[in-house]
């Protein structure tokens, strides 16, 4: 893997009116890695997506994407990098072919080349069947599918995908979870916003953490899982809510087992989710 | 990629789009001028105006130009609204490596296409109805001209509307008016000087102008073209300044 920095951020404000959103974070993606991004709902996660990939402007700072600074040469940014969003942006007039084709013709890939990508790379997704449908002829989870080859097309050496699985059946997820992995694997970096821990646990090499526009966390899971404590103790608290202690070793987390009174103890290893909600005091969802 | 490149990519959607909506487009396009014809022009075709022009030949032209105005700015407003506030597919053209004034040129393309084929068919019924009518290359570009300069406003009103109801309300109070009063069934030179500085504020009254002389053989209203160009000029920088905007 490169240790060369794909996106850099300095000092990035964004602000609606009064109301700031991003809050002067920096941070970097190397090449090669797949990077996770979370935050509970209005932590700024998808509004820094925004930014990265040009489709909103900024208050202050720096961004750089692929080596191009996004207010300068947003051309040039746009030529490297996809996006899949959250929500399904197909044209519903079009056929999926269609769609694709577009995608094609906009990121000016030559006419000899068009057929042969959308072929290969529908083939791969399972589009076969249904390159000749209308857009609103096919499921959520086909849709998303779409999508995806759409986002793929120019062959971005950035991918940028905002709650990717979101809505999505499992056969789905995984497919979309390999194809990451796979992309990855071919020298693509991955910027992933994600509502399901279990995802950016499985997929990510890296993770920040952003609440209220504020970087609050960075580093590897195991490197957050070791800021918060390796080893979580578990167990019922006032009002039948679950208490949850971190402690840096599982000799600690045993002695403090031992000392709670109580049948229903869990020791066990603290995972992402724990150190979100330690690091954030809210679920991922946004609850406290 | 070339302007004229980036432009063809953006306009691709809209003209498959076109494909496969052709006989809708093809009667919806031209429905409302046809019976315009029917009702103002061939109910009256026996009646002269004062200087013994019939008056099927004085609202030919002024059909024809309201029809660039209806078609051009109805198909390119509608299509880039439901894009953008329904389909979220505006973003994705935003991600893409276009220059905004290439993506302002490509959504008015279906607008000049629909507007030129409604116009055109009228003029040419016109032309077998009315033989005083004459089919220059000025009349065609006054026709394209004007196709292009609703295009933009089309564009901008999509732009600029946050609803289909305020899309609704901006046809209201500005494409229906213009329809009625901006000289279709009549000539605005001849109104009363205070109405026809009112009437020239808006850009159908210069088309239908520049039109009708064109088709009628007339003494070319020149200052009428200029203006239509200032319109075309300023709505398409409006167009730029709003796709820009819509970043913040």
């Amino acid at each position: 893997m490169s240790c060369e920095n794909v996106i850099e951020i300095k000092g990035l404000v964004k602000r609606y009116g009064s109301k700031t959103v991003v809050n002067g974070l920096t941070m970097s993606v190397r090449e090669g890695e797949i990077f996770g991004f979370l935050g509970p709902n209005g932590a700024g996660k998808t509004t820094t997506l925004r930014v990265l990939t040009t489709l909103t402007d900024f208050s202050e700072g720096t961004v750089s994407v692929g080596g191009h600074d996004v207010a300068r040469e947003p051309k040039e940014a746009k030529a490297i990098i996809g996006l899949i969003q959250q929500q399904i942006s197909l044209d519903k007039d079009l056929t999926v072919r269609e769609n694709m084709m577009q995608h094609a013709i906009m990121h000016g890939i030559p006419a000899a080349e068009r057929r042969e990508r959308i072929e290969r790379l529908s083939k791969f997704i399972g589009l076969g069947e249904y390159m000749g449908s209308m857009i609103n002829s096919l499921s959520g989870g086909w849709k998303k599918r779409v999508a995806i080859v759409c986002a793929l097309v120019h062959e971005p050496k950035i991918l940028f995908l905002d709650e990717p699985t979101v809505g999505l059946d499992i056969q789905t997820r995984r497919l979309i979870w390999d194809l990451i992995r796979k992309l990855n694997r071919g020298g693509t970096t991955v910027f992933l916003t994600s509502h399901y821990i279990e995802e950016v646990e499985a997929l990510c090499e890296t993770v920040g953490i952003i609440d209220k526009g504020n970087l609050i966390a960075f580093g590897t899971p195991r490197e957050l899982r070791e800021r918060v404590g390796s080893s979580t103790v578990e167990y019922p608290g006032e009002d039948h809510k679950t208490v949850y202690r971190h402690f840096s070793s599982r000799e600690e987390a045993n002695r403090f087992a031992s000392e709670t009174r109580g049948a229903a103890v869990t020791i066990r290893d603290t995972s992402l989710e724990d150190c979100f909600v330690a690091l954030t005091g809210k679920t991922v969802e946004g609850g406290a | 990629m070339s302007l004229l490149r980036e432009t063809y990519a953006v306009a691709w959607a809209d003209l498959r789009f076109m494909r496969h909506h052709l006989p809708d487009i093809a009667v919806s396009t031209l429905m409302s001028p046809l019976l315009y014809v029917l009702v103002f022009g061939y109910g009256l075709a026996s009646y002269m105006t004062g200087d013994g022009t019939p008056y099927l030949a004085i609202v030919i032209p002024g059909i024809a130009a309201m029809t660039t105005l209806s078609s051009s700015f109805s198909s390119t407003a509608a299509r880039l609204q439901v894009q953008r506030l329904f389909y979220s597919c505006f973003d994705e053209m935003m991600l893409c490596p276009i220059s905004t004034p290439a993506m302002v040129l490509g959504k008015a393309v279906m607008g000049v296409i629909r507007g030129m084929l409604g116009s055109m068919a009228i003029l040419c019924i016109g032309l077998a109805l009315s033989p005083g009518l004459i089919l220059s290359p000025l009349l065609v570009a006054c026709m394209l001209l004007s196709c292009l300069t609703f295009s933009f406003l089309g564009i901008a009103t999509a732009l600029i509307s946050k609803s289909h109801q305020g899309m609704t309300t901006i046809n209201n109070l500005v494409i229906l008016p213009m329809t009625f009063l901006c000289g279709t069934f009549f000539s605005v030179s001849s109104m009363a000087p205070a109405i026809k500085a009112a009437l020239f504020v808006f850009p159908l009254s210069h088309s239908t102008e520049a039109a009708r002389a064109a088709a009628l053989g007339w003494e070319f209203p020149w200052l009428s073209l200029l203006a239509l160009c200032a319109f075309c000029a300023a709505f398409f920088i409006l167009d730029v300044h709003l796709v820009r905007s819509k970043k913040s």
